[in-house]
């Protein structure tokens, strides 16, 4: 008894302590995160949901006029150019990614010399911004500077490469400037889930005289998912804010052949004076990721438990 | 006598086992990683029907060489040859192995049955073919229930029935393990490792089995290979091998507790004694043969176990009194540690003994139950 007394303890039963207080000062720590959360999440998406039914031009103003902002918007060619856009950019860049990070962490696993080096060549795009790597391929895709005049240098005077100068296929050009930046970030993503897979598996495949691409396909691929997603919500929130990719190498033209909807939002409200029309533009762009990514946050954490 | 690693290759063929045509022989083999050289120039006959268990501590080379014979790391020089056949070069696959691993290796997303048969579809076996030769591996190894689960719902021990399993639908003279009991919990451990046996009883395939453990080593093994810096210390049965360990360092590698060890001289003439200390051991009765070739400065070791006390220590050729510094009861013996000669050793007695620290007992031994290795080379004397 004299011991527990010295140790502060009270030898008579005690209460459990107050909830609200146990790790108190975690709790203190994280309100400013909360703040943050609540703040500028939550309550700017709820002020520019509720904006955008506005007719707001220079200055945000609560006179409601429906739908009417979105039906213009959808009646906007530039914005379903801007869709369209972003759909091919999109697709094609998760799969390219995907498939060139995880060729690439595959060809870098297979214990080759110089791996370091090649490492840091591959990810050193990643390094540059967006600007940067907008502007050097803008002059290496360049007619008169770049690929096209070199190739015309050697004597293939009809050689055209010129994909930033046609409407047909701007968007291309500017996804080979995205692919370059970005697979070789995903490219370590997927380096670490490969060196993360037990060497056992590669020696029982041997054994098993599974192929090395068979072995890939059935058996690491699918041990690799969590590092699947995670390069799959990093590369997909890198497509829907595309942006300053298309500033630096385009500016949106030809004409309106390269618009993306960050840019559509961005000149609505900053330029042409339209925040309503701005607000239910980034309120779409809202929407669609909302549509993607429920269904899949219900399948990768609701639904069974995972052990 | 002296057993060395140089001569190994002869007790090898001695061996009775290796007289019939071997299930896996390996010539000269190195392998060196860059500039280290991890085996050398190793020879080993394995017979038709064997167990040989490699055993030895972490580093040792016994699981580069199992690999080696797999063929999962290239050698650097020398050959293998399974069933008669050169296989240094041949893929994994085409050896004619299976192989079971320490972390079990299975294909996490497929189940019990898809990991089963993988292989087999993989090698375009008809179907019919692959559902018996499942059906076959699960009744041996009871896995009937678990062939539609995932690795991920099964226990460590099913997981490891499954990864032999995979071994087994191979259809394969030669089974190799790769440590496989080493993930498991000490009971899992012992009830798998009877399984392993009854398993070898029953399809008679030769098997290499890799361990750390001398009990599994001691129990399995019909022939055991002592490993140290990528050389085979000792080649022999399990007997042969606690009984007439060729060196010190296989003498205190096998056997728990370990050997005690006494420094001192050995000296011939009317009688053999091995003086350490104040200490003198007679050495009539000598079990080996190399007495009189080398006398000099010597180890003498002696089993925990071999050491006598009480009356039959009185009875015995060699005995003196000791005191007791430390007792460990261990239920089914108590180990006692005292000192002779200026030595810490240890003592096995039974279980049911009430000695206590501070106790005075006669302990003695036979000259017949003693090993005797010169200091230099610490070979058998």
């Amino acid at each position: 008894m004299a011991i527990a007394e010295i140790q502060g303890q009270s030898t008579e039963d005690v209460r459990p302590p107050v909830r609200l207080f146990r790790n108190l000062n975690a709790k203190i720590a994280s309100i400013p995160m909360i703040m943050t959360a609540v703040f500028v999440f939550i309550g700017c998406t709820v002020w520019t949901i509720v904006h955008s039914f506005t007719k707001s031009r220079l200055l945000p103003k609560l006179d409601f006029v429906g739908l009417d902002q979105y039906e213009r918007l959808w009646g906007t060619r530039r914005w379903l150019v801007s869709i369209e856009n972003l759909a091919i950019y999109g697709i094609c860049s998760l799969v390219l990614s995907l498939v060139i990070g995880f060729t690439l962490a595959a060809l870098l696993d297979r214990k080759i010399r110089f791996e370091n080096t090649f490492r840091t060549i591959l990810l050193y795009p990643f390094a540059l911004s967006f600007i940067v790597t907008g502007l050097v391929w803008q002059w290496i895709l360049n007619p008169d500077f770049g690929i096209q005049s070199v190739v015309r240098g050697w004597g293939w005077e009809s050689f055209t490469f010129d994909p930033l100068y046609n409407p047909d296929i701007v968007i291309f050009g500017i996804l080979i400037a995205g692919i370059w930046q970005g697979s070789g970030f995903i490219m370590v993503v997927m380096l670490a889930g490969l060196r993360g897979i037990d060497e056992e598996i590669w020696k029982a495949a041997r054994v098993d005289g599974i192929p090395t691409w068979k072995t890939y396909i059935f058996v690491v691929i699918p041990m690799m998912r969590p590092v699947f997603v995670t390069a799959l919500v990093l590369i997909t929130s890198g497509i829907v804010k595309v942006y300053d990719l298309v500033v630096a190498q385009t500016s949106g033209g030809p004409g309106i052949a390269s618009e993306v909807p960050a840019k559509y939002v961005y000149d609505k409200m900053f330029q042409a004076q339209n925040l309503g029309q701005g607000f239910a533009a980034s309120t779409m762009m809202l929407l669609s990721v909302v549509i993607i990514l429920i269904p899949w946050a219900y399948l990768e954490f609701g639904g069974k438990k995972r052990g | 006598m002296g057993y060395t690693s140089e001569n190994l290759a002869e007790i090898a063929i001695d061996t009775p086992q290796t007289l019939a045509e071997p299930s896996v022989r390996i010539k000269n083999l190195d392998l060196n990683f860059g500039s280290v050289k991890v085996l050398q120039n190793l020879n080993l006959d394995v017979g038709k029907g064997e167990f040989l268990v490699l055993l030895g501590s972490s580093g040792c080379g016994k699981s580069t060489l199992l690999n080696c014979i797999a063929g999962l790391l290239d050698v650097s020089g020398g050959q293998i040859f399974i069933n008669g056949k050169n296989v240094t070069w041949s893929e994994p696959s085409e050896r004619g192995i299976g192989m079971v691993f320490q972390s079990y290796a299975l294909y996490p997303q497929m189940t019990v049955e898809g990991n089963l048969s993988f292989g087999l579809k993989n090698a375009r076996i008809p179907k019919e073919e692959i559902a018996k030769r499942v059906a076959r591996a699960a009744e041996i190894l009871q896995i009937e229930p678990l062939l539609k689960r995932k690795p991920s719902a099964l226990s460590g021990g099913q997981r490891q029935r499954v990864a032999i399993g995979r071994a087994l639908v191979r259809d394969v003279d030669v089974f190799l393990f790769d440590e496989p009991l080493s993930n498991l919990d000490a009971k899992l451990r012992a009830d798998l490792r009877v399984e392993i046996k009854r398993l070898h009883n029953q399809l008679d395939n030769t098997m290499i089995y890799v361990t750390h453990d001398q009990v599994e080593a001691m129990t399995l093994a019909d022939r055991i290979a002592i490993m140290k810096g990528g050389k085979i210390q000792q080649l022999a049965a399990p007997g042969e091998i606690y009984n007439r360990p060729v060196n010190k360092y296989v003498a205190g590698f096998i056997g728990s507790p370990s050997m005690n060890f006494l420094q001192g001289n050995i000296q011939t003439g009317d009688t053999d004694v091995f003086l350490s200390g104040d200490v003198s051991i007679p050495l009539a009765g000598y079990a080996f043969d190399g007495l009189g070739r080398s006398p000099g400065k010597a180890w003498l070791g002696i089993r925990p176990e071999h050491i006598l006390t009480g009356a039959e220590a009185e009875a015995a050729p060699f005995n003196t009194q000791a005191v007791i510094e430390i007792v460990e009861p261990m239920g089914s013996d108590t180990l006692v540690w005292t000192q002779l000669a200026g030595e810490r050793i240890r003592i096995r007695m039974d279980g049911q003994s009430d000695v206590r620290e501070g106790d005075t007992i006669t302990i003695g031994f036979h000259a017949e139950r003693v090993s005797l290795f010169d200091e230099a080379t610490e070979n058998r004397i």
